[in-house]
């Protein structure tokens, strides 16, 4: 360092002594001196939280005062709906059950004063389970066919497994088998009842001995694609076993048969015509059943409920404070002439912005996460106080949100200020800056602009950075609307936030280029 | 006007009575011509909303009958993004004077402030509409070609965008008059709070972010109740012109929400301007 700083002239040298840390707490004094930008910062704090909350504190859907509602959790920790008409008994040890599905169909509703669309879902379910017990959530393993998607394995509501393809039809019957043996559950399939194949194996650590297993329905609603957008109807899936092939200790009596969970969920509906049950005919089984075994996603197959993302929609507030402050950041000293004063005390152009940039960035950095942090637990309160319910999510990812929503702030800051510099005019600047950010996500979340074309519109503007707030998942096996208007972004969260962070770095790389090479 | 003239002084020797508002308004008018970049953004304006308006005409399908778009709305969408630069520039007229000092030359030599307050509200308004009204017949004009080839036709129920058709007539004037009101906005806002980079946060803040909180309101009468009372959402109403008994507020009554918003903004800003030191 001082080696390089030699042959500079005394006065430069003095700069170079204290070096960036000087120029950072010079940049600093300036920053917090300001009783503007002080104040704009708790500003910023307070409209993300008041916003946040605002926004999200509609009055439930059965009005105060019904008490908390939570989606089940999965043995991961994961949303899920658990929902389906289960045909069972109790089985204890190791054994085995193996049935022949002689058919699987399905009616939906499409509408009022429509005829009933006849058909099986893509994701109906019609299969045999065995299952830890009755209470949703509870880990189970399962094989069935499906109305789309050939013959599956599945299990703890995340796992899916695809089988032998191809649609369960009169002619072409589909043979099941699960066999536990210890922890271990392993599926198998068979066109013919005679030659096997292995679907997959899992492990489910800790299950009882004694587990429920049977027959089980269950069909999501039916999704119908119209060019005014994407309904949901109620629907069901109706599954026809044969005599089932009993190995092990099972219990005796009749076989009962229950709606898990009470009713179809969030993903299924009863219509007011049909409803869940079985019926026996010689050896076999007729079930029909509404709902779901899978996590939930987000769009409508939520319903009523918020996630993570929702209580943090006061960050665009709070973002438009900040580009504000971290423009006239740089802009102010422009207009007053301060920066002649800065450059000559300072006369490294680029740690001068540099500094600047670590100190706005920092501070927008502490607001966002300030923000995030205490908004958070207080909207999920409050919501579910009001019989919302709250999509939960892992320790880790409200973490990555938290962290997440403060580095989206601090580069939306030093993007501003990147901006600032090239511009020097503060209102072009902040209304480039919040345009960049606040409208393309706006015209891609507002359903104007068809899926492909919101996408587009978050993966390559600034706005791609949200993404790192996005706490909803997505499953192949759940059908849904995985699109910007239902929350869905097109990058994943990290993904998303470095286009942000690479709009911000280009900007700040040309401002401090252009700071070298121009008058101030 | 007559009833400020009235008020002052006989006596006054600064010019500034005598000539009044007309004077106010050349010096208004030769400000915005020859500093800054006025010309520019009028065109930055009515690039970005064409652009907009075609991207999106290009982008939208309507594969059969009944799928319930907005023609003329889809036409127009650029307003929400060349909105944006007229904030702008309303923004600089009053901000840029306020940045460099002239803010006091101004107000020497036209010591009537709501005389200067309404000289720029009218320039600025008056080009605006100007350039609003190309920007808008760009627009229809450019999806009258466009939106054909994608599914919006007769058989589709769609008759080509023509102005003598009353609805479309009504959103196109709607929509140029929506973009002088949000110039008196920003205007009014920048009068106010001086400073241009808050003056623009501000209302950019109040444009966009109503929106954006309606997208997590899941109350269908909170949300309601947001796009009657929000500048943007209320204002664009006038754009409609499908489902219009659907809609959360009438074409007229929401540009009449933008209207107060506007008019409120001018008050305050007047208000300050007569009683704080420039």
């Amino acid at each position: 360092m001082t080696t390089d700083l030699t042959p500079r002239p005394p006065a430069t040298r003095r700069a170079g002594r204290g070096g960036f840390l000087a120029t950072l707490r010079a940049e600093w004094t300036k920053f917090r001196t300001v009783r503007g930008w002080v104040l704009a910062v708790a500003a910023a704090v307070l409209v993300t939280i008041a916003v946040g909350l605002l926004g999200t504190a509609a009055p439930g859907p059965g009005g105060p005062g019904t008490g908390p509602v939570a989606y089940p959790k999965g043995p991961g920790g994961e949303a899920v709906n658990d929902n389906f008409y289960l045909v069972h008994k109790e089985l204890t040890g190791d054994g085995g059950l193996t049935v022949a599905l002689r058919s699987l169909t399905g009616v939906a509703d499409t509408g009022i004063g429509e005829a009933p669309t006849e058909g099986a879902q893509p994701w109906a379910k019609a299969g045999i389970i065995m299952k830890e017990s009755l209470t949703q959530g509870s880990p189970y393993a399962a094989v069935m066919a499906t109305g789309g998607h050939g013959v599956r394995m599945q299990a703890d509501f995340t796992r899916d497994t695809a089988g032998p393809s191809g649609a369960v039809a009169e002619d072409a019957a589909r043979w099941l088998r699960l066999v536990r043996s210890g922890d271990r559950l392993t599926g198998y399939a068979s066109a013919d009842g005679s030659r096997w194949t292995e679907i997959d194996s899992v492990e489910l650590p800790g299950l009882p001995r004694t587990v429920r297993a049977g027959f089980f329905a269950a069909s999501p609603q039916a999704m119908q694609d119209t060019a005014a957008g994407t309904g949901f109807g109620p629907a069901v899936a109706t599954g026809v076993f044969g005599a089932p092939d009993l190995a092990g200790d099972w219990s005796g009596g009749a076989w009962s048969g229950t709606q898990v969970g009470g009713d179809a969920g969030t993903s299924g509906s009863y219509s007011g015509t049909t409803r869940g049950g079985f019926t026996q005919a010689g050896d076999g089984f007729t079930v029909t059943g509404a709902g779901d075994i899978a996590p939930v996603v987000g769009g409508p197959v939520m319903g009523g409920g918020y996630s993570v993302e929702n209580f943090l929609v006061g960050t665009f507030a709070g973002l438009v404070v900040l580009i504000a402050v971290g423009t006239a950041f740089i802009t102010g000293e422009y207009r007053t002439g301060l920066l002649r004063t800065t450059v000559t005390a300072i006369p490294s152009r680029g740690r001068v912005l540099g500094a600047k940039a670590l100190v706005v960035g920092g501070v927008a950095f502490a607001v966002g996460m300030a923000a995030a942090a205490i908004t958070l637990p207080i909207g999920e309160r409050g919501a579910l106080g009001r019989g919302f319910r709250v999509f939960p999510v892992t320790s880790a990812t409200e973490l990555r949100v938290v962290v997440g929503t403060g580095l989206l702030c601090a580069t939306v800051a030093v993007l501003a200020l990147g901006v600032g510099t090239l511009l020097r005019r503060s209102a072009t600047a902040v209304a480039l800056v919040v345009a960049s950010i606040v409208l393309p996500f706006l015209l891609a979340t507002s359903g104007v602009l068809p899926p492909g074309a919101s996408e587009w519109l978050l993966r390559v503007t600034p706005a791609a950075g949200f993404a790192v707030q996005q706490t909803l998942p997505y499953y192949a096996q759940v059908l849904s609307v995985y699109e910007p208007a239902t929350g869905y972004y097109p990058l994943a969260p990290w993904v998303g936030f470095s286009v942000l962070l690479g709009y911000a770095a280009l900007a700040f790389g040309l401002a401090v280029v252009r700071l070298r090479g121009r008058d101030v | 006007m007559s009833l400020l003239n009235s008020a002052r002084t006989a006596g006054r020797t600064d010019g500034a009575g005598r000539g009044g508002f007309v004077m106010a308004l050349r010096a208004e008018w030769t400000k915005l011509r020859t500093a800054g970049g006025a010309g520019w953004l009028c065109l930055l304006a009515v690039a970005l909303t064409v652009g907009v308006g075609c991207g999106t005409a290009r982008a939208v399908r309507c594969p059969d009958a009944g799928c319930g778009q907005d023609a003329v709305r889809l036409a127009m969408t650029g307003v929400t993004v060349g909105q944006a630069v007229v904030a702008v520039l309303a923004v600089l007229v009053v901000s840029g004077e306020y940045g460099t000092g002239m803010i006091r030359t101004t107000l020497t030599a036209v010591p009537n402030r709501l005389a200067v307050l309404g000289a720029k509200a009218t320039v600025v308004t008056t080009v605006v509409l100007a350039s609003g009204t190309v920007a808008v017949l760009a627009s229809l004009l450019a999806a009258r070609h466009i939106l054909p080839g994608n599914g919006f036709t007769e058989a589709h129920g769609y008759a080509p965008l023509s102005l003598a058709d009353g609805p479309t007539l009504r959103a196109a004037v709607g929509s140029v008059l929506y973009l002088g009101l949000i110039a008196g906005l920003g205007l009014g806002v920048a009068t106010a709070v001086r400073e241009a980079g808050t003056a623009i946060g501000i209302v950019l803040g109040l444009l966009y972010l109503f929106p954006v909180v309606g997208q997590v309101v899941n109350d269908p009468e909170w949300q309601d109740q947001l796009q009657r009372i929000a500048p943007m959402t209320a204002g664009l109403a006038v754009q409609a012109t499908v489902d219009l008994p659907g809609m959360p507020i009438g074409p007229w009554e929401g540009l009449g929400v933008l209207a107060a918003w506007t008019t409120a903004a001018l008050l305050v800003g007047g208000l300050l301007l007569r009683r704080r030191d420039a």
